[in-house]
């Protein structure tokens, strides 16, 4: 198992630890539940080092990420941060990935952990298929550290050791600036479905920006936050996991990127998704919450009137609902939020209703 | 750290208790070493008062908000009792492991089960040479 750069200190702090996509990282320090209520009501810091970063550059970047990416990136600016499916000939997923335009001619694509070797052969085959030598791929994951830190005083903690107003930064976007002294990426941004930030620096010192945050954030109420937190987080934001959600035989129409998807310029997977689009998808992933007892998880079988229709895809407990939610795939014409459906549970059916996505969302 | 195990009762290899109550029944639940390793309980599933259950077979489900876990029944016997409170307090298992969150009191069809489980020595034994 390969080990963050926060390895050390994730053991020193008293985590469990389990294995996430090839990596030991942190379930949980105090509690999933603990973590989850502090990340959502002060602030939450998340070793994301597993992430893959793969750097493009040159005058070919954006003919190259163009041919990859489902998103038109265009039109981005520099400073501007997108998310983007990576999809195969087929239409179906082979990543979900955000793309920083840091510079002229210069992107970086973070990757899930599990999918970052797949993802740089495909952009390098790409590459090489269409012949953009003037594309300057490299993956700078192993040199790359990634903390999140998320939280309604996120902001305030970590402007205390950020160069620049951080609070002129804006959702979505990102800045190269300094952080505790070194040359660092800090982008507005998360996988919570609070206010927070992205933090991007050398590896080799990621570990003195976690101190020095946990340090100036702990009279804030800064907490280091696991996977466990990190997942319910995540859930109850309506946000997916790959893995869970997305695979590659599964489209971006049938989940939720139907928005980050562009059938106006030219991309692989296009052609299939074009004509998806026209005949219409047979299944799409919705929200449901059990109306009944239980907890639904990822794998049950989802039914409805008496026959089985799909599968749940993540579901959990949701400590800020207080009540069992879930994503599943089900057949289009059980899409409608109120639509009536059952989970099985251990052999045993539990009630559940389709509800509007996301599950939670923040006050502004 | 986890609260010492009381004297007063059995102990199984995963975390379980039983404690005779007389008339050979006990009444059982898990560990707060189980608990810990469990972590935030979320959700209870109890069995059905009059279910026959081997010893060592599902009695129980726990569920975390990441996980799910089977407890198993120290003795055999007959379920005449569950802790209905679960239902609505599944972090009383959390809170008090080994007194408000019992799980079930079982009339033992071989009481001589419970002699061969392990003592609180032997228990505190085991879960220091096998953490999880």
């Amino acid at each position: 198992m390969k080990k963050t750069p926060l390895y050390e200190r994730h053991l020193a702090l008293g985590a469990t630890m389990t294995e996430f996509g090839g990596w030991a990282m942190p379930v949980q320090y105090s509690g999933v539940i603990d973590e989850h209520r502090n990340t959502r009501t002060l602030a939450g810091l998340f070793d994301v080092c597993h992430m893959g970063e793969i750097e493009i550059k040159g005058p070919q970047a954006l003919d190259l990420l163009q041919r990859v990416m489902s998103r038109n990136l265009a039109k981005q600016q520099i400073g501007e941060m997108k998310l983007s499916a990576i999809t195969n000939e087929k239409g179906g997923i082979i990543d979900d990935v955000t793309v920083y335009m840091r510079g002229k001619e210069h992107y970086m694509v973070v990757t899930n952990a599990a999918t970052r070797e797949g993802d740089l052969d495909w952009i390098l085959k790409a590459k090489k298929d269409k012949g953009f030598e003037k594309a300057y791929v490299a993956d700078h994951s192993e040199v790359t550290g990634k903390i999140d830190i998320q939280g309604p005083v996120a902001e305030k903690i970590l402007s205390e050791i950020v160069e620049g107003d951080l609070g002129a930064l804006r959702f979505y976007h990102a800045m190269d600036t300094r952080v505790a002294g070194m040359p660092a990426l800090v982008s507005r941004s998360g996988y919570t479905g609070e206010d927070g930030f992205e933090v991007y620096t050398e590896a080799a010192r990621i570990g003195e920006i976690w101190d020095l945050l946990l340090h100036v954030g702990d009279p804030h109420g800064l907490k280091p936050a696991g996977l466990g937190s990190r997942d319910t987080l995540r859930l109850e934001a309506g946000m997916m996991l790959f893995g869970h959600e997305m695979c590659q035989t599964v489209t971006p129409y049938e989940v939720i990127y139907g928005w980050i998807t562009d059938l106006d310029k030219e991309f692989i997977g296009r052609d299939a998704l074009k004509r998806q689009k026209e005949d219409g998808i047979r299944k799409k992933l919705v929200g449901f919450e059990l109306t009944e007892r239980g907890i639904a998880r990822h794998g049950y079988p989802v039914y409805a009137g008496g026959e089985k229709i799909g599968e749940v895809t993540s579901g959990t407990f949701s400590p800020t609902l207080g009540k069992a939610i879930g994503l599943a795939f089900v057949p289009v014409q059980y899409k409608e939020p109120g639509t009536v459906l059952e989970v099985e549970i251990r052999s045993q059916r539990a009630k559940a209703k389709v509800v509007p996505l996301p599950f939670y969302k923040r006050k502004k | 750290m986890a609260k010492p195990s009381p004297n007063d009762r059995k102990y199984t290899k995963e975390h379980e208790w039983a404690r005779a109550d007389g008339g050979n029944t006990i009444t059982m639940g898990v560990t707060d070493h189980a608990q810990e390793l469990l972590t935030d309980v979320v959700y209870v599933e109890l069995p059905a008062v009059g279910r026959k259950v081997k010893q060592m077979q599902p009695i129980a489900v726990v569920e975390s908000v990441k996980s799910v876990s089977d407890i198993f029944a120290p003795v055999s016997g007959e379920v005449i009792e569950v802790n209905k409170s679960l239902e609505a307090a599944p972090e009383m298992i959390n809170k008090d492991a080994f007194g408000e969150g019992w799980i079930a009191k079982i009339k033992m069809d071989t009481p001589s089960e419970l002699d061969g489980l392990m003592t609180a020595e032997g228990y505190e034994e085991h879960i220091k040479t096998n953490p999880h």
